[in-house]
């Protein structure tokens, strides 16, 4: 068993390499990216609804439908069901594997900021993938899904705290301070609408830059949220 | 308790009311002080014993649209007797006295009944420049306060502009004019509206002398048995707010019969306040009843966030109509194509490489082959 000296070392073809499965998401990651989508699509449709509801049925009397409450049933229900989600997802940013880690999303090291210089400009620029991109959360996506998790929180506390004044049960009149801290009622329901937006933009171009990094980097990107494996080149493995 | 001046029940004997007329007045005032029937005996020996407390009310910044609203509550023997019953000392718009007569009264109020008074405000102060902008008898607004709210046994502030500043502190608040609650450092019994609904005045005013304590505030400072609610929640229109009937155009079928106006902008679903209970001018009406949506009149900041015939307010800083929607469809729509010409300069890219790989494995799987055999 001899060391490949650094120097020498010529990197085969693509489609010669060898590749070996790395298991990066854990079940309750993808159950988590699942179940989060999900929420996060209904609460969108269902908050568009809410915020202007559409002129349907005006054939049938008050009594006879129920619909546009139904829409904001739906849209609480998310609403806890997202918060709770998120929550199991920040224990198992502690509790989870390597990739799954809370100090995937923040950027301590220099490491990680030269990583996402390297993205912004292969993402942006479209220059060619010099060096090794993290198999896990890149640099660059870590931080936006940090910021993610913030717009989530930032959501969650002011739709709770709307709701708050339509329910009696403790959870929801926890986050009633925050209707004087914004001002009112009508304030926290404009930023929440607002933030709203963030996911929209969000879902656009993260869909589309898992597409592109899948291509980019050529290691299953796309499937690796359904199957959770990866896949790394062996001489790539023996390099790091 | 007595001594110092005779009690309602003595002023209004002294006045010819029958001890009918009293308990009926003691009824209606612990009906709009939101107490339970059982509290009757307290409002009844409250009135029989305790002297009238002397009020002092003062005029700010303000439309006086909360005296008239005051003087016009709804059950005339309330209004009577909370007029000419509470020892009203000081009022800028109501007094027969004038000049320094009226400011003796102030003066004597504050010196002969220090922590007895209650102090009354209408109106929000300037503090821009020295509190030029609202000056009387030679003093300033904010000085007039502090020395007035310093031995007042209670505050009550009337209306959104002591509550929260209302129109004349919209952006940008030429002259910095401050809600009541930011400048003495005393709890403040807040009553937003513009005005505020007589029959919550009165209804304050009676929980004040009944229990010689405030009621029950908010987090905002307002009595939670008169704001405790969403216009939206007690309002006759609800049901079609949850059916979904909305009025879509001002005077549309749907207007006419009656629908939720939540698209018209409706104030009402973010708006705490009595009015679909209690409704205006002795329950007439309200503004949703009459068919006009709620402009949100009690809450704080509502004259910054129109238009009022948007559910959305418009966003500050992209023009009058452009609301957060307008703005996050042309964001999602340049994201979108952005991401689109990516794409096509990816797959332009992608091209030459597929080309590439597969001209390489044809060639490694000749050389393959050749091995091979």
């Amino acid at each position: 068993m001899t060391r490949e000296p650094e120097a020498v070392y010529q990197s085969p073809p693509a489609n010669h390499a060898l590749f070996r499965k790395i298991y990066v998401w854990e079940l309750p990651v993808r159950f988590y990216h699942w179940l989060n989508a999900l929420c996060v699509v209904a609460l969108i449709l269902t908050g568009l609804i809410i915020g202007r509801p559409l002129a349907i049925s005006y054939s049938s009397e008050a009594y006879q439908q129920y619909w546009f409450g139904w829409v904001r049933f739906i849209h609480f229900v998310a609403a806890f069901i997202f918060f709770f989600n998120f929550l199991a997802r920040i224990y198992w940013g502690f509790v989870g594997n390597e990739y799954a880690r809370w100090d995937n999303f923040i950027p301590f090291k220099g490491v990680q900021w030269r990583e996402i210089v390297e993205v912004l400009k292969v993402d942006i620029l479209q220059t060619k993938l010099q060096k090794l991109i993290t198999i896990g959360h890149n640099s660059l996506a870590g931080i936006i899904y940090f910021m993610t998790f913030l717009v989530a929180l930032f959501q969650a506390i002011t739709g709770f705290a709307l709701y708050s004044s339509m329910s009696a049960s403790f959870f929801p009149r926890l986050f009633a301070w925050i209707v004087p801290l914004m001002g009112g009622d009508f304030a926290v329901r404009q930023w929440h609408h607002v933030f709203m937006w963030f996911f929209v933009l969000f879902i656009i171009v993260h869909v589309y830059l898992v597409f592109y990094h899948d291509y980019i980097e050529g290691r299953g990107t796309t499937s690796s949220m359904v199957g959770g494996w990866k896949f790394q080149r062996e001489d790539e493995l023996k390099r790091k | 308790m007595t001594g110092r001046s005779p009690s309602i029940w003595q002023s209004m004997r002294a006045k010819g009311y029958s001890r009918r007329d009293f308990i009926q007045f003691c009824t209606v005032a612990a009906v709009t002080a939101g107490l339970e029937s059982s509290a009757l005996g307290k409002v009844v020996e409250a009135f029989e014993t305790k002297s009238r407390p002397p009020v002092v009310w003062l005029h700010f910044q303000e439309c006086t649209c909360c005296s008239e609203s005051f003087i016009r509550s709804s059950h005339p023997i309330v209004a009577d007797i909370l007029l000419d019953y509470l020892s009203l000392d000081y009022t800028e718009t109501l007094q027969a006295a004038a000049g320094h007569q009226a400011e003796k009264c102030l003066q004597d109020t504050i010196k002969n009944y220090p922590g007895k008074y209650i102090l009354l405000v209408e109106g929000s102060v300037p503090m821009k420049d020295d509190g030029i902008y609202c000056m009387i008898g030679g003093r300033s607004s904010e000085d007039i306060l502090r020395e007035a709210a310093k031995d007042a046994a209670a505050v009550i502030a009337w209306g959104s502009c002591a509550s929260n500043g209302c129109i004349q502190s919209a952006k940008p608040n030429p002259t910095n004019a401050t809600p009541i609650h930011k400048i003495i450092g005393k709890p403040v019994i807040n009553v937003p509206g513009c005005p505020p609904i007589a029959d919550v005045m009165t209804g304050v005013v009676t929980h004040l002398l009944v229990f010689g304590m405030a009621p029950q505030l908010d987090s905002q400072g307002r009595p939670k048995e008169f704001y405790g609610r969403r216009v939206h929640d007690t309002c006759y229109r609800r049901p079609y707010y949850d059916a979904g009937l909305f009025v879509e155009t001002w005077d549309d079928e749907a207007a006419r019969k009656g629908y939720c106006l939540y698209k018209m902008g409706c104030r009402g679903p973010v708006t705490y306040n009595a009015c679909s209970v209690t409704k205006w001018n002795g329950g007439v009406s309200y503004p949703i009843q009459s068919g006009h949506g709620c402009i949100g009149c009690s809450e704080n900041g509502f004259w910054d966030n129109g238009p009022f015939y948007q559910h959305l307010a418009s966003f500050p800083g992209f023009g009058i109509e452009s609301t957060a929607d307008t703005i996050g469809t042309v964001a999602g729509i340049a994201t979108a194509a952005g991401v689109t010409l990516h794409a096509i300069t990816t797959n332009i890219r992608k091209r030459k490489l597929i080309k590439d790989e597969v001209a390489e494995s044809v060639e490694t799987g000749k050389k393959a082959e050749g091995g091979d055999k």
